[in-house]
Order: structure tokens, then sequence, then C-alpha cells
């Protein structure tokens, strides 16, 4: 059996909630990032609301050189790898740079980068683009910044696969650990609130156009239209659990399982996969469906896609077997930061036996679901699975455990 | 016709818009025999802030003017240089 690989630091950077602990006092009662776009005039557009950071100074936090060469997603991303390297007590400059990698998930690359620089070439010229134009759009430059920052010269990369890509890179992360690699920073954030990346999320055709906050986004229920997009996401250090263990880290939990599907082309006949998603993660981990405690769901609030998951959830889990969240109605979906927020959300959710919930849906009766709605509810929470679907046909399931209680904490 | 002067402070002026300044380095002292490498710059940098002098004093400067291994001595002299070229 392969050895277990485990989450030993994490790095929060949401729209309620800057940091794990801002983030986790904000997710467990509740409290919402999502308002009216602020960074640029949303008045004419179809879609006005965001989940978006406040209160991010990137020279705050990172060396004035990396300033002028960085999209905003990217200084978000090196924050929140800053933050799960110290987290894990790991001090990246102490150790083998070959023996570290990583792998973050990219749904836009650096958008209001790359907008900023087109407006330069067709109003100004070509002579007037940034140098560093040539990598600050590009969709790897996430895992770029952050190696060069930390010296982590291992097996590294990028997975694009829109939502589902916050699960993809940490379980290729996951890979490169049983492949040997001691250390690999995994996770997404993205981050793309400018006009252009508006616009191109505009075209996806799956944001909602209310302006109310309460009622904009409303997974699993029957207003459901849309979702309301958002900002930021969760980097993780992952360990082999020997290697942590012995270092005397914390352990936050296991990556036990990890399935993943691509749907069949629409209008084939053949069913969606989500399912077969769920039970390859299951399978993966070796658990049965009754051992699993908690399911932190997609919840694309289209009714399609609510329907999708409904069905795929209660097939395997029962009708109303499983309480099911959606912490995103929170934060709105921040793309390739979104499972990754997710299962940043699942460890806090294990720490505290608390799962945090779903807030504004009222869930349609039909979908057999029991969701999370209103309030927190308190359960111990040892296993869990975090859904995410991209754009396309990505669906991805991931089981996490927690981490082995008498071992797990340094005193 | 009199040439324009591109002195130090322009290319410190510059370099700091390009591409920042580094933390360790006091970019406002003695640097004009220092390495750009030393100073904290890639070439991607250098590359940058030549692109920025290029538009700014509308010279074309030669690729090999822009070497993280010269100094901010060699590239104020190389601007100059063409400053006066193009006066002339």
């Amino acid at each position: 059996m392969s050895a277990p690989v485990v989450v030993s630091g994490l790095g929060v950077v949401a729209p309620n909630g800057l940091g794990a602990q801002d983030y986790w006092s904000a997710a467990r009662i509740g409290k919402s990032g999502i308002g009216v776009l602020s960074r640029f005039d949303s008045s004419r557009y179809p879609s006005r609301l965001a989940g978006e950071i406040h209160g991010f100074t990137a020279r705050d936090h990172l060396p004035n050189r990396l300033l002028p060469q960085t999209d905003r997603m990217t200084q978000l991303a090196l924050v929140a790898a800053d933050w799960a390297l110290a987290d894990a007590g790991v001090r990246p400059e102490e150790l083998p740079g070959f023996d570290m990698g990583v792998v973050t998930a990219s749904a836009a690359g650096g958008f209001e980068f790359g907008q900023g620089e087109l407006q330069r070439l067709w109003s100004q010229g070509s002579e007037y683009v940034s140098a560093y134009q040539s990598f600050a759009w590009f969709y790897a430059v996430n895992s770029g910044q952050i190696s060069i920052r930390h010296g982590l010269r291992g097996p590294s990369g990028v997975v694009v696969s829109d939502q589902a890509g916050g699960l993809d890179a940490v379980a290729q992360a996951r890979r490169q650990i049983r492949k040997g690699t001691p250390l690999v920073v995994s996770g997404g954030v993205d981050a793309s609130l400018c006009p252009w990346g508006w616009v191109a999320q505009m075209a996806g055709g799956r944001l909602s156009t209310r302006d109310d906050p309460a009622s904009a986004y409303l997974p699993f229920d029957r207003r459901a239209a849309g979702h309301v997009p958002g900002e930021g996401g969760a980097l993780f250090v992952l360990e082999r659990e020997d290697v942590a263990r012995t270092r005397g880290a914390k352990v936050y939990g296991e990556i036990a399982g990890y399935g993943a599907t691509f749907d069949p082309r629409p209008g084939s006949g053949r069913p969606p996969t989500l399912r077969k998603a769920i039970e390859l993660a299951l399978a993966d981990a070796g658990v049965r469906p009754g051992d699993v405690d908690v399911v932190f769901a997609d919840g694309a609030a289209v009714p399609e896609l609510d329907r999708i998951e409904a069905e795929a959830l209660t097939a395997v889990f029962g009708p109303r077997g499983i309480p099911v969240t959606v912490p995103k109605t929170l934060t709105g979906c921040l793309y390739s930061g979104a499972a990754a927020l997710d299962l940043a959300t699942t460890f806090l959710a294990m720490e505290a036996g608390l799962i945090p919930p779903t807030v504004n849906t009222e869930p349609a009766e039909e979908y057999g679901l029991d969701l999370v709605v209103g309030q927190p509810r308190a359960a111990e929470v040892r296993t869990a699975l975090v859904l995410a679907r991209g754009h396309g046909g990505f669906n991805s399931a991931m089981v996490v455990r927690v981490g082995r209680p008498a071992e797990t904490r340094r005193s | 016709m009199t040439a324009r002067e591109f002195t130090l402070d322009d290319l410190r002026r510059i370099l700091r818009a390009a591409a920042g300044a580094d933390e360790s380095v006091d970019l406002d002292g003695d640097i004009r025999d220092t390495a750009f490498e030393s100073l904290g710059y890639e070439s991607l940098a250098l590359l940058e802030t030549g692109s920025r002098i290029q538009r700014e004093y509308g010279i074309a400067l030669d690729d090999d003017v822009l070497d993280i291994e010269h100094t901010p001595r060699s590239l104020v002299e190389a601007v100059n240089a063409r400053l006066s070229a193009v006066a002339r």
C-alpha cells in the first residue's frame, strides 16, 4: 500500500477572511464576503456581485522586486504559500531544493496584468508592453513564482481543469510525493475580477445576474440561477506522513482518496460521471459511504447541475443520508481556488468539530439532500468528501481523513 | 544641438519603476560599479529597464549593453553615447 500523504500546513486567502484563522471565524458562523464589485465600475455589466478580498496590500507581504512582475492572483498565491509553509513549520531554505515541489491549479492565469498589457499594446504599441507579461499572465506562473521564491526545485507543474483543478492539483502533488518527493506545496488561488476576466466569466453563461447578495447564489434551491464569482483560494504543504511525523509536525489530515472522471459528450445519451468519481475516491481511500461524515459539495447553482450532483449524492449515500454543505455560498466560486478552499475548510471543520453552513439557500425538497443551512452543525468530522466540477465535463472527488489524534499535535 | 543627459538618478528611477528594488540593496548608495546581478536584477528586469529607457529617450540600445554582469556606470555611459550620437 502506498505511503499516506498528509497536509501539515495551510494558507488561506478568502473574501471573508485573510489567513486560516480569520477565514474560519467567518465561515463557521456563515459570515459572507459577497458584495457589490468595487474593483471597477460594474454598473453596466449584467452581473455586479463578487466575493472580493478587501484589505490585501501586496507590498505589506512581499518583496518589492516581485510587485511589478506579478498579477494579483500571484501575489495572493505567494502570500498563501508563505503562510502554509510557516504553518507547517517548514523552512525551505534549510532543505534540499530537489526534495520539494509545487503543483498549483489555475483556471484563468493573470488576467488583470494581461489586460493592462494588452491595453498598452493596442493603445501605445508593442514597445510599451512589460517584459514581465511573458510570464505574468500565464497559468503556470503561481507555481513558478512560488518555486523561485522558496527554492522548490523538485517535480512541479500546473493543472488547468477549471474548478476541479483545486483537487486535481492536490492529487498530482500526492502522486509526486508517492514517487519520492518528500514535500510538495499544492492547491489553487485564482483572481480575475477585472473587466476582461469578468466578461470571460460571463461568457461561460453561469454567472448570477441578481443584485441582492442574499439571493444571488443559491445552490440546491428552486430559485438557483448561477453563481457569484470570487477571488482567492488555499495552498497546502503536503508531505509523506512519516516525514511529517518525524519532524513533529502538526498533521491536519490525510489526502486519503481521489477520483476524477470526464463527462460524456453532450447529446451522447450516456449519463454524467460525477457518481463514478465519488465511488472511485471512496474506493481509493478504502472507505464505505457510511464512513463519510460530511460532503463539501460543488454547488453549481445551475438547476441541471444541481440535479446531477444531488442524484449522485443520494445514489451513493441514500436520500438525506449525509450532511452536505456549500461554504462557497459565503465566498462565491473561486474557480481553481474553490475546491482548495473547501479542502482547507474541511480540515478546519475537523479541528473544530463543526460543519460550516450553507447560507441563503432554501433546499429544494426534491433533491433529497440533508443540507446544512443557516447555522453551523456540531459534528465529529473524521472523514470528509470534497467535490468539484469544472466547465466542460471535469468531475473530481477527494476523500480526506483526520490526522490520528494522539500523535497529531505539537506540544 | 546639445545631447540630453542620462544620469545615474534617471537609471535609479527607471529601475524602480520597471522592476522594483531589492530590500537588501541601497539603490541610492554608490551603486555605480556594482553589477546589476549583485543589485538583485535578473535579465528580464534589465530587458524591461532597457525598454523603458528606449521609449523615454527615443533611442535604440544594443542588446549587449543590457547584461546582468554589467554595471550602472557602463549602462549610463552606453545610453549617453547613443544620446550624443542621435544629437549629432
